[in-house]
């Protein structure tokens, strides 16, 4: 699986041979820190994973579903660029054609639907597809009698959908409301960063929420935070630890057990 | 018309004011030399008025944003100490604390119980400190949620007023889990089979206010504003400077015209010339209508009518291309 894993994404890692730490500032060999799923083996800094990647860790085998519905711009929104060209750019750099990728996952011959927040895609934010997406495959996990598991990296709402992204929230939490009433798991796993209207819709709803190491979620921006409340904000603030002493989450869970832990979940639930 | 001096107004008023003191000021003029000018005065008077609908017929969002964030303008509590006939505050979350900026609690209405939920601005510095401005800490939504069984339980209509910049940005808000209450609150209320009413009179701000708003029906207020972010806060993140929020404002279609017209909201009330704060007796009579109306329409339907009909509302929210549903 590891194999696997480097040989797919051994091209994408910037700056060759060695990588740098953000966090620690140490140089990492570069095939080192794939073999370690991208976790700096100095300070257990997690990189960002893309949405293959993430799937290449987490399951056997994934095949997409929904991939047919796509992003159109429907206010003819503009801001520094139109919103039809940021969609065009964002398509051209992550090569998927919107935030999510979504479909069904094998865990130890377990089915899982799941879905996958692309943070390259605008910010993994949460337009209309996003939105559509997760509705469906919420719906195909109830009446396959699924377990649903949605990693989300997302900055919120997408602000160039206007109305109809805010709208998603109520779709999103609609819709994973009436598959938890139902008897349906949903396991929601929050990477770096979840803030926002996805933060504050579906991806805080899980049964169960589990968290990486050192990812920040929250509501606000600690940015707009600092800004209303004109004070520093405290060590470690909005981070999954954070969350974790303040009751929000269930467990932090290292990227190299997360795999094994989903399955364990799933399998005690009777799936 | 009638134009108080004492009160607020905003800069597109000025024109109107100023023609409206040339009147007075004919008026005195023609009492003291005691010429006839009734003929002038009428005309005038006329123009004014005219005036005044073409500057509010062509108000550019951001203009009406200012409108919808007028200090006078009627809050939560004006309108319902003039809708309901008679009511009783339920406070608190059970949990922590009660949270002023959002007020609920049971009421009477033509004859029936209701239940009812809103933000709460206040008018004045003191009153806006003890509400903080409308914007609500987890504890709000609490509470909300508390007051959306409570209707469930006893199968009464819910009815929500929706005004406030937005959730509270803060250190405690996100350690009593900001996030996790709103999403609670928007998933609860979207599963809630009584009949529900959702009425933006003043701001909508973004989830803060969605978190009480998945209702059966979405009416707005005239000059009411709706939107997924502040214009201020778009323009500093898209735009790269909050200096051009005017132009957010209109990009991110935040007006209740522009959301009629996109079929995320139901219905538009009405406001009087000027603004809801220029006749608040009236901006009652209207709200009282439309909510008589759309209770009554709600109620001849079976809980799981409206459960199907709320259903597909939220469901089909959204604009995408797909090929099966070509």
């Amino acid at each position: 699986m590891l194999e696997k894993f480097f040989n797919v994404k051994k091209k994408e890692i910037p700056g060759g041979l060695w990588t740098k730490c953000p966090n620690c500032n140490n140089a990492i060999y570069t095939r080192e820190l794939n073999d370690n799923l991208k976790v700096c083996h100095h300070c257990n800094f997690h990189f960002r994973l893309t949405v293959q990647e993430r799937i290449d860790i987490t399951f056997d085998s994934f095949e997409e579903m929904f991939s047919e519905i796509l992003p159109v711009d429907s206010l003819n929104f503009v801001d520094t660029m139109p919103y039809s060209e940021r969609l065009k750019e964002a398509q051209y750099k992550t090569k998927r054609e919107e935030a999510i990728v979504v479909g069904v996952g094998i865990i130890n011959g377990k089915s899982i639907a799941a879905g996958i927040l692309d943070f390259d895609f605008i910010g993994g934010s949460m337009g209309s597809v996003v939105g559509e997406k997760i509705f469906r495959i919420t719906n195909y996990a109830k009446e396959n009698r699924l377990p649903l598991i949605l990693f989300s990296s997302s900055g919120g709402a997408r602000m160039q959908e206007g109305m109809f992204s805010l709208m998603q929230m109520a779709k999103t939490a609609m819709v994973i409301g009436k598959f938890k009433d139902d008897g349906g798991l949903y396991i929601s796993v929050l990477l770096h960063p979840t803030t926002g209207g996805v933060s504050a819709s579906f991806a805080t709803l899980g049964d169960i929420i589990i968290a990486e190491p050192g990812a920040l979620i929250g509501f606000a921006g600690p940015r707009v935070i600092e800004q209303t409340i004109r004070q520093k904000l405290p060590q470690g603030f909005q981070r999954s630890e954070y969350l974790l002493e303040h009751g929000m989450i269930d467990a932090v869970i290292e990227r190299k057990a997360l795999k094994e832990t989903l399955e364990k979940l799933v399998s005690w639930h009777g799936y | 018309m009638a134009i108080d001096k004492k009160e607020q107004y905003t800069d597109f008023e000025k024109p109107i004011i100023d023609l409206y003191n040339k009147i007075e000021e004919l008026k005195r003029v023609s009492a003291e030399t005691g010429v006839d000018m009734t003929g002038e005065i009428e005309s005038l008077q006329k123009r004014v008025e005219s005036l005044y609908k073409v500057t509010m017929k062509d108000l550019t969002p951001y203009q009406r944003l200012q409108i919808a964030r007028h200090p006078k303008r009627p809050t939560t509590l004006d309108l319902i100490s003039g809708v309901f006939d008679d009511w009783f505050e339920m406070k608190g979350d059970r949990l922590y604390r009660d949270d002023p900026s959002i007020i609920g609690g049971i009421a009477k209405f033509s004859g029936i119980s209701v239940v009812f939920i809103g933000h709460q601005k206040g008018n004045d510095t003191k009153s806006n400190v003890y509400r903080n401005f409308g914007m609500p800490h987890p504890e709000g939504y609490r509470k909300a949620m508390r007051l959306m069984r409570h209707a469930q339980k006893f199968n009464l209509p819910l009815i929500t007023f929706i005004d406030t910049p937005g959730a509270y940005p803060g250190i405690e808000a996100e350690e009593r889990g900001q996030s996790n209450a709103i999403a609670e609150s928007i998933c609860l209320m979207s599963l809630l089979s009584v009949p529900s009413l959702a009425i933006v009179i003043g701001e909508g701000g973004s989830g803060g206010a969605l978190a009480i708003s998945v209702a059966d029906r979405i009416v707005m207020f005239e000059n009411s504003v709706y939107s997924v972010i502040s214009p201020e806060g778009c323009a500093s993140i898209l735009f790269k400077d909050a200096k051009f929020a005017d132009k957010a404002a209109s990009a991110l279609k935040m007006t209740s015209y522009d959301l009629l017209s996109l079929g995320i909201i139901d219905e538009i009330i009405e406001e009087p010339l000027g603004g809801a704060h220029r006749n608040k007796d009236l901006t009652i009579e209207k709200t009282k209508e439309c909510i008589k109306r759309n209770i009554s329409n709600l109620l001849s339907l079976s809980d799981e009518e409206r459960r199907r009909a709320k259903w597909n509302k939220y469901a089909n929210m959204g604009r995408y291309i797909s090929p099966s549903t070509e």
